[in-house]
């Protein structure tokens, strides 16, 4: 096991800039999930680490040792493709066992581990099968298999369960977080599915056009999001903007939506009267029916059984809501809502930026 | 078939089918089985008898005659030195320029490919005098290795397309699982790209072998001793100055179709599997 340390790390095509100036510590045993839209370099990023991308500037390190002029082969990682990469014309077995008959280990060994790394999969009855006579499933646990096999110093996974359907996707989850409770083997994971990097991460990475946006854990991305594109791209149903106009007096500070009603926000936000911000509410921290004065007009009701969604508007902007429990309000209705100044995010429009507290 | 068409359609359908395949397939064969038929009818019958689907009596003579009392062996061994050649030398040349062209990129590349391109659109005929020219001043006319060379560059720009494509078929996943699993790249290619590239080089070797076993027009150009001639241009020698021995001729022709089928039957294995890989993802 080892950490990985990223400094600095560009990646150009040509004049084309993917990535720019990427700086990441990853921990030793840590979980570290690269996540971001389509096209935001978290796959190039991640095969700079595996050493198949070539880096044009800057440095990485696995363990004490700069990697960069490093073969693939003498980094001491494996690595979890999406398209699984099994070799079609070697069984199950040789396919999990390929890395280790390369280093020539012995046979009875290369037996013994693979054996080991079949039963905890659940691949045993498989190991005399072609790639080409299992199931999707199946194919997903041999690559897996393949990788847990070497006990390298990291794991790198890109998107390994995007071709799974939705329920062996929520089971392999599970499955890869509880393996690496066990293994505890650094591991690097890129999904561009937020729920996943949730559920799955020790720490996040959020990227967006090749910069890194923010670092933190789940609970600290979902609470603190640096700037509105972490803030939407984290949580489902996604966040709520409304632009708005700051107004002060003395102690109270309110934040004035277009058709007038007022939000009041933390008053030790350092931001002035009359500025124009955006503010962002999380669906669950709306509440519904309470003595406040907000109003909001529903459009359409998702009953969820356990909870509600309300699509509602809210000076003029479509406004989500997540309550818990039923409802016998119709689409139409106007609803009084409430929202706490400590639940409302601010940020600044032009730069994205979120506005803290004064120190 | 579709499911609830009724028993009657269905059978008509395979009927239907069956008789356009096997239509085909006599369109196809029946030359052969005419060579064949003539390979076997004595010479005092050929014209006498009219047209008759076989002669009242066959006869093995023809074969012997041409195995005993011509040059045809050696025409034939010659053939088979030079296709086999080719197509190995072929295949292993395709093999790599296709690799190459599929997995790197390089300064010139696109240029190399047009110009691989270029060579197979003109006319042969056009070449042959500069060839003829070239090869007598390099003392290689009226030689098998002459030939060979030149099948060789003939084929190579087909053939490292075909290649190309067979490699472009195999992910490029695959080299670099391979190369993070602990290969070098040129380990990576020998465990996991030629393995699966096999009945791609299987197809190559195929065409190639067909192509340089029936070619005519370089072979009569380039060589004139006896010693020399491939069996292509030593069935010319049955056309006499007054008549064309047509039993011998056909006999040559059944025995120069032997190694073919051999050769197929031998990569037929391959063949299937190489044509249509790629048609269906594995
Ligand atoms: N060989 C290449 N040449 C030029 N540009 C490339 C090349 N490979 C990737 N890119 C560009 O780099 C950017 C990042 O690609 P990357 O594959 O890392 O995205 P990603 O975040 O993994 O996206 P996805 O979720 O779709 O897999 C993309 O804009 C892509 O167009
Ligand atoms: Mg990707």
């Amino acid at each position: 096991m080892a950490s990985v340390t990223i400094t600095n790390v560009q990646k150009n095509y040509g004049a084309m800039n993917v990535l720019s100036a990427v700086d990441l510590s990853i921990a030793d045993g840590e979980f570290v999930v690269l996540v971001g839209p389509s096209g935001c370099g978290k796959s190039t990023l991640l095969r700079m680490i595996a050493g198949l991308e070539e880096i044009s500037a800057g440095e990485i390190r696995i363990g004490e040792r700069v990697v960069n002029d490093v073969a693939p082969k003498d980094r001491d990682i494996a690595m979890v493709f999406q398209s699984y990469a099994l070799y079609p014309h070697m069984d199950v077995a040789s396919n999990m066992g390929f890395s280790l008959m390369l280093r020539k280990t012995a046979k009875e060994l290369v037996f013994d581990r693979v054996g080991a790394a079949a039963k905890r999969l659940g691949l045993d009855v498989f190991l005399q099968r072609l790639p080409r006579q299992l199931s999707g499933g199946q194919r997903q646990r041999v690559a897996m298999g393949r990788a847990i096999v070497r006990d390298p110093q990291v794991f790198l996974f890109d998107e390994p369960l995007s071709n799974l359907d939705a329920k062996l996707r929520v089971h392999m989850r599970t499955e890869i977080k509880a393996l690496h409770q066990q293994l505890k083997t650094t591991s690097v994971y890129v999904t561009h599915d937020q729920v996943e990097a949730m559920t799955m991460a020790d720490r996040i990475v959020v990227m967006h056009d090749g910069v890194i946006q923010q670092v933190g854990t789940p609970l600290d991305l979902y609470d603190h999001p640096a700037n509105l594109f972490v803030a939407g791209f984290i949580g489902s149903p996604g966040m709520n903007f409304l632009p708005a106009v700051v107004s002060r007096n003395n102690t109270e500070v309110e934040a004035q939506l277009s058709d007038g009603q007022t939000i009041a926000i933390d008053p030790r936000l350092l931001v002035e009267d009359g500025e124009r911000v955006t503010i962002g509410i999380r669906p669950e921290n709306i509440e519904v029916g309470s003595a406040d004065t907000l109003k909001a007009k529903i459009q359409v009701i998702e009953p969820l059984g356990l909870s509600t969604q309300f699509y509602t508007t809210l000076a003029d902007l479509q406004v989500c809501i997540y309550a818990m429990g039923r409802t016998d309000r119709k689409p139409g209705d106007t609803m009084n809502i409430g929202i706490k100044a400590g639940d409302v995010h601010v940020f600044n429009p032009a730069t994205g930026q979120r506005i803290d507290p004064a120190a | 078939m579709i499911a609830g068409r009724s028993r009657k359609a269905r059978i008509l359908g395979s009927i239907g089918l069956y008789t356009a395949v096997a239509a085909y397939v006599i369109f196809a064969l029946f030359p052969l089985f005419w060579t064949l038929k003539i390979s076997v009818t004595p010479q005092s019958l050929l014209y006498s008898e009219g047209i008759t689907m076989w002669p009242s009596s066959a006869t093995w003579e023809n074969y012997k005659t041409v195995l005993r009392a011509t040059d045809f062996p050696r025409y034939f061994l010659n053939s088979v030195i030079v296709s086999v050649v080719t197509a190995v030398l072929v295949t292993i040349i395709a093999s790599a320029a296709g690799y190459a062209l599929s997995r790197f990129s390089f300064r010139g590349k696109t240029t190399v490919a047009v110009i691989l391109l270029l060579t197979q659109t003109f006319p042969l005929v056009m070449v042959i005098p500069p060839i003829y020219r070239i090869m007598g001043e390099l003392g290689l006319t009226n030689s098998l290795t002459g030939l060979i060379i030149i099948y060789t560059a003939f084929n190579i720009a087909f053939a490292t397309f075909l290649m190309q494509s067979f490699f472009d078929g195999i992910p490029k996943d695959l080299e670099e699982a391979a190369m993070i699993d602990g290969c070098s790249r040129s380990q990576a290619l020998r465990r996991v790209i030629i393995p699966l590239t096999l009945p791609g080089m299987g197809a190559t070797l195929g065409f190639v072998f067909t192509a340089a076993w029936s070619e005519l027009l370089f072979a009569l150009m380039l060589i004139s001793s006896d010693s020399q001639k491939t069996f292509a241009v030593g069935l010319l020698t049955f056309i006499g100055k007054f008549a064309v021995d047509w039993g011998q001729m056909m006999a040559a022709s059944v025995l120069a179709l032997i190694p073919a089928c051999l050769f197929f039957g031998f990569l037929q294995r391959y063949l299937v599997t190489g044509l249509t890989a790629g048609a269906v993802k594995g």
